[in-house]
């Protein structure tokens, strides 16, 4: 057995145990915690089928941003309610019975032979002179890039709607009253102001 | 060897985790995220096994592109979720039956 062989099996166990762990965890934060370990694997299933640029993305955006803004949400809120773990049990053998009737089904069907070595072969490794990230911007800047701008407007959206949905400090902003501006009076702008005129001889 | 048909049945298990996961947690909105999470883990690593095995870049862009929508929705997901929790006091699902539906 090759080398990459065994590492595709000792990454698939942790994929596998630790998305089971994941669903099956009674506590919020440890669920995200195994997440991050599922991340993990993940990242380094990917970086066995050469794409080091999105293995490290993974890691640092889904780890490093996602996961930890899920932590935020988990420790904010109060998450460990009894009642949300009420209704556990009930739906458990349906989940089941469902997942492993469509895993039977893909596994049937991803086992007909389409998809076999000797079908589709294993692609030769590239040398160590090969840039992974030098390949994807090659075709993010030049085929793909309006769908790339696309994408960078669509995380400016997420950060204005992320930012309006929880805003509630109105202090700053600057809105207007309807009523109140309907509603005022000549007396309330304007004040009438008596004021002697200085004759001029006393002046001088 | 490892051919594309592991790591196509890889992801199908995976997938099928986080399935079962939106099943069985299904009143906690924060776990149901985190399987959707699960599920486009899971889709990614067929991308990306499809992209190696035919040997075209176009997969690994596509990932790219699913990361970044999914971060978008995690950030909506997660400010809704805040959102929630203010207005109701809790992020139960069977909490958030208004609209009767």
């Amino acid at each position: 057995m090759e080398f990459t062989s065994v590492l595709f099996y000792i990454f698939s166990f942790f994929f596998v145990t630790s998305a089971v762990m994941m669903i099956t965890a009674r506590n919020t934060a440890k669920a995200a915690l195994l997440l991050i370990l599922t991340f993990f694997s993940a990242a380094s299933l990917w970086l066995l089928l050469e794409a080091e640029f999105l293995a490290i993305t993974l890691i640092l955006i889904y780890v490093g941003a996602v996961m930890v803004l899920f932590m935020f949400v988990i420790k904010m809120l109060d998450t460990d309610k009894s009642t949300l773990r009420a209704q556990f049990t009930r739906y458990l053998p349906l989940g089941i019975f469902v997942s492993i009737v469509v895993i039977a089904q893909m596994v049937l069907v991803l086992n007909a032979g389409q998809f076999d070595l000797e079908v589709i072969g294993v692609p030769e490794r590239h040398d160590a002179s090969y840039s992974n990230i030098t390949a994807i911007a090659e075709q993010l800047y030049t085929v793909y890039v309006y769908p790339f701008e696309l994408a960078a407007i669509l995380l400016l959206i997420a950060i204005i709607a992320a930012i309006t949905l929880v805003h509630r400090n109105q202090l700053r902003s600057k809105k207007q009253n309807i009523s109140e501006q309907v509603n005022v009076q000549a007396k309330d702008r304007m004040r009438f102001a008596s004021i002697k005129p200085k004759s001029s001889k006393e002046s001088k | 060897m490892i051919a594309l048909s592991d790591y196509l049945i890889l992801s199908s298990i995976v997938f099928c985790i986080g399935l079962a996961g939106i099943f069985i947690n299904r009143t906690n909105i924060i776990m149901l995220l985190m399987c959707v999470e699960l599920i486009l883990a899971a889709v990614n690593t067929n991308f990306i096994a499809f992209s190696y095995f035919s040997g075209d870049l176009a997969g690994q862009i596509f990932v790219f592109f699913i990361l970044t929508v999914a971060a978008a929705e995690v950030a909506i997901g997660l400010a809704i979720l805040t959102l929630m929790f203010r207005s109701r006091g809790s992020i139960d699902i069977d909490v958030t039956n208004t609209l009767k539906g």
